[in-house]
């Protein structure tokens, strides 16, 4: 998965089309299993990355990793209160109105008004918290400068990106990363949670699921999530009745800024423990380095070996996300310091300074177009804290690449640049012309089926792994309950 | 009557526990869950949960062991210094139990959110652990050196029904209190299925004896091309 964050209008859509479709029930109202977040910001649910408080992920033990506050025996030992679990108001309490007052209420002077009421309770309540609640509020007290990324930058530092002119936000959608080591899995005691083999999503069964509660701290993330009415834990399924009937999921169909592209990825899932345990510095590294080239002869013939469709292998040769990913370098994990190999990658924002501030004047006219790219709005180091672990040469890298597309293009388009600037930010990150399209096309201009490239699930052939369908040929269809069985 | 309560219930309930949750286990596994309400409320349960738990963990085995090697324990009784130790041990833990319990009905009670999640079952649930508890402090308060009278009385009626040939004598000639706790701790056999109380019967062992992480595949081309593993008339063991 990609998201192109510069193309993210913070609309919601996204996250109303999941509501709508998979957490609108009782016990799951507080749950956004896809949420957009307004960076820099507090998130949802409040301060989700900071581990202080919420011990998810893994840490690095000698050669291999542990979790963090969850495992056999921390996990086991905490079985009865976890301390480290969110609780409900560290999402929000879910609310509705009374709206039949609207129509009950007495007569009086004034206007009647919907009061909220707790979709918990069913008690009216006082609403202070959502889960957008700090919608556009960079900059402002209680969300921005609580972010957990911003102890990186130095007081001054802090100072200027909170200074009205400078005031800088993006957004951030997170659904399940689908991770590789995913901690969620690792961390339920009564295994119910699995990655699947031939899509690689990461489910609960909830059959199996007995409430203790592990994933939820386990999961740096915060994507899964405690129903309190079930009694079981639920989180992103990745619409996979949609995806394997090869559609896209919904909040991806559905995303109005066409930010969102699936795709296959082929790895070595021999190597998932060596690359999580590496050293900080080299971990985004490390995790691209796990990806396949699925051109590759021998990587095909491993694949199939290891009875991987040939559907699929096409699907990865056409994977949006690989060309992002690998082939452009331009799209990075969230957090990869958590160390669960995070599968949604993300095209950092690229905010550029157009204008400058010095003393009470400002400036709107740069000598270029646009300054360079290390002079981004937001400091590099707070870029840096989101997705590279902190290296701020990797974010530079990116947004070097970024920004040399916009100049060829601008230069292509309008041409009224001088050409040497263009040509000297795509040498500088080393791209030519025709990968510069190549971006400028996958981001701007491509259709659904070049954006989601989903391989066929192959479900009717499925049903053999779990009965001889040759037994039971003749005997399904409408009319029986049960099988239609000779009698005694 | 004693005859209901001493022979007929024991036989009853554990007939009622053993059909009831492989039944439900086996039609509803989705209902088998610890159904936590730490994310409704947190603060309070830690203070009553632990405790509880511990406590009712610990006082279970101690059952156990007087069930299982009433000689040892006798053995064990013969020195007064380790017979006080028991006891007192036995009692702490009674006690760190039933400080639980209430401060977990206090918390249902008090909280708003936990009285939304809390069923009928669970209000039998906190009265028969009361009922429970507070039968077992009283008599081992009362009547003194239960672990001894346990293991020399108590277990052999216990084994009498085991045998299936029920001895009540030594039951009957027991305190009122002594028998009520029996009675109870009966019922509670019998509510198992029926109450949250399932969720000790999947208590998560297996964690320790697994990797970290599980995958599952639904479908796996060769393995479906494998046509040794066809297994005419069941399900193949491909899977
Ligand atoms: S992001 Fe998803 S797969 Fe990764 S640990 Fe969290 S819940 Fe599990
Ligand atoms: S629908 Fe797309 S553009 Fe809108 S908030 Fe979601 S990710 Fe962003």
């Amino acid at each position: 998965m990609v998201f192109h964050l510069d193309k993210c209008i913070g609309c919601h859509t996204c996250s109303i089309a999941c509501k709508n479709i998979w957490t609108d029930r009782k016990g799951a109202e507080y749950m956004w299993w896809n949420n957009v977040e307004t960076k820099p910001g507090t998130g949802y649910p409040t301060k989700w990355e900071d581990q202080d408080i919420y011990k998810g992920g893994w840490e690095k033990k000698g050669k291999s990793v542990d979790l963090i506050g969850a495992g056999k025996l921390k996990g086991i030992s905490r079985i009865f209160h976890n301390p480290n679990l969110p609780v409900m108001d560290n999402y929000y309490e879910p609310w509705t109105y009374k709206y039949s007052y609207l129509f009950d209420a007495p007569e009086g002077d004034d206007q009647p008004v919907a009061r909220t009421i707790s979709l918990v309770t069913g008690e009216p309540i006082d609403v202070k918290a959502g889960p957008n609640w700090d919608d556009d509020l960079s900059g402002s007290i209680d969300y921005a400068r609580q972010d957990k990324n911003m102890e990186t930058l130095t007081e001054a530092e802090k100072q200027t990106m909170f200074q009205l002119e400078r005031m800088v936000m993006f957004y951030l959608p997170r659904i399940c990363n689908h991770c590789l080591n995913p901690a969620c899995v690792a961390s339920c005691p009564s295994g119910a949670i699995y990655k699947r083999g031939e899509d690689g999503i990461v489910l609960i069964n909830q059959e199996r699921c007995r409430a203790w509660r592990m994933c939820v701290t386990a999961c740096p993330y915060k994507k899964s999530y405690y129903n309190w009415n079930t009694g079981k834990s639920e989180k992103c399924i990745l619409c996979f009745p949609r995806v394997e009937t090869g559609q896209a999921p919904a909040c991806m169909h559905t995303c109005v800024g066409r930010i969102r592209y699936l795709g296959v990825m082929l790895y070595d899932a021999d190597r998932i423990e060596e690359v999580a345990s590496c050293d900080t510095s080299d971990l985004v590294e490390r995790q691209m380095g796990i990806y396949l080239d699925p051109f590759d002869p021998a990587v095909i013939a491993a694949a199939k070996k290891n009875g991987i469709a040939d559907s699929t292998i096409e699907s990865a040769q056409a994977s949006p996300v690989y060309k992002f990913v690998k082939n452009w370098g331009i799209a990075l994990p969230l957090h990869p310091e958590f160390r669960t190999i995070p599968n949604l990658f993300y095209v950092p924002p690229l905010l550029p300074t157009m204008a400058s501030a010095s003393g009470d004047v400002y400036d709107s006219t740069t000598d270029s177009l646009w300054g360079k790219a290390e002079d981004t709005r937001l400091p590099l180091k707070y870029l840096a804290s989101l997705f590279t672990a902190g290296d701020t040469e990797k974010i530079k890298e990116v947004l070097r690449k970024l920004q040399a597309v916009r100049l060829h293009r601008r230069d292509v388009t309008v041409g009224d640049l001088d050409k040497k600037e263009a040509e000297e930010a795509m040498k500088s990150s080393n791209i030519d012309g025709e990968t510069a399209d190549a971006i400028f096309r996958l981001t701007s201009l491509v259709k659904f089926e070049e954006r989601f490239v989903i391989p066929a699930a192959h479900r009717e052939e499925a049903i053999e792994m779990i009965e001889n369908t040759g037994d039971v040929k003749g005997d399904t269809g409408f009319g029986f309950l049960n099988e239609p069985k000779r009698g005694l | 009557m004693s005859n209901f309560f001493f022979i007929g219930l024991p036989y009853a309930s554990i007939v009622i526990m053993l059909i009831g949750t492989i039944y439900r286990y086996r039609s509803t596994e989705f209902e088998y869950s610890s159904l936590s309400s730490q994310f409704l409320e947190s603060k309070t349960l830690y203070k009553g949960v632990r405790p509880f738990h511990w406590g009712i963990i610990f006082l279970f085995f101690a059952h156990l062991i007087g069930f299982l090697f009433p000689r040892t324990v006798l053995a064990w009784n013969g020195d007064v210094l380790r017979l006080l130790i028991i006891e007192i041990g036995a009692f702490g833990f009674g006690l760190l139990t039933l400080w639980g319990l209430i401060i977990l009905i206090i918390r249902r009670l008090r909280s708003r959110r936990t009285q939304i999640v809390t069923s009928k079952m669970d209000v039998v649930v906190y009265i028969i652990l009361l009922v429970e508890v507070v039968t077992g402090l009283l008599s081992a308060y009362l009547y003194r050196w239960g672990s001894s009278w346990f293991a020399s009385a108590m277990t052999p009626y216990l084994k009498s029904l085991f045998l299936f040939s029920p001895d009540t004598a030594a039951l009957q000639a027991m305190p009122l209190l002594v028998q009520i706790h029996v009675v109870s701790a009966f019922s509670m056999f019998a509510l198992i299925p029926f109450t949250r109380f399932v969720h000790f019967l999947v208590y998560p062992i297996w964690y320790f004896f697994r990797g970290y992480q599980r995958v599952v595949w639904n479908w796996d081309r060769n393995q479906i091309r494998n046509s040794d593993k066809m297994n005419f008339g069941k399900p193949p063991e491909n899977n």
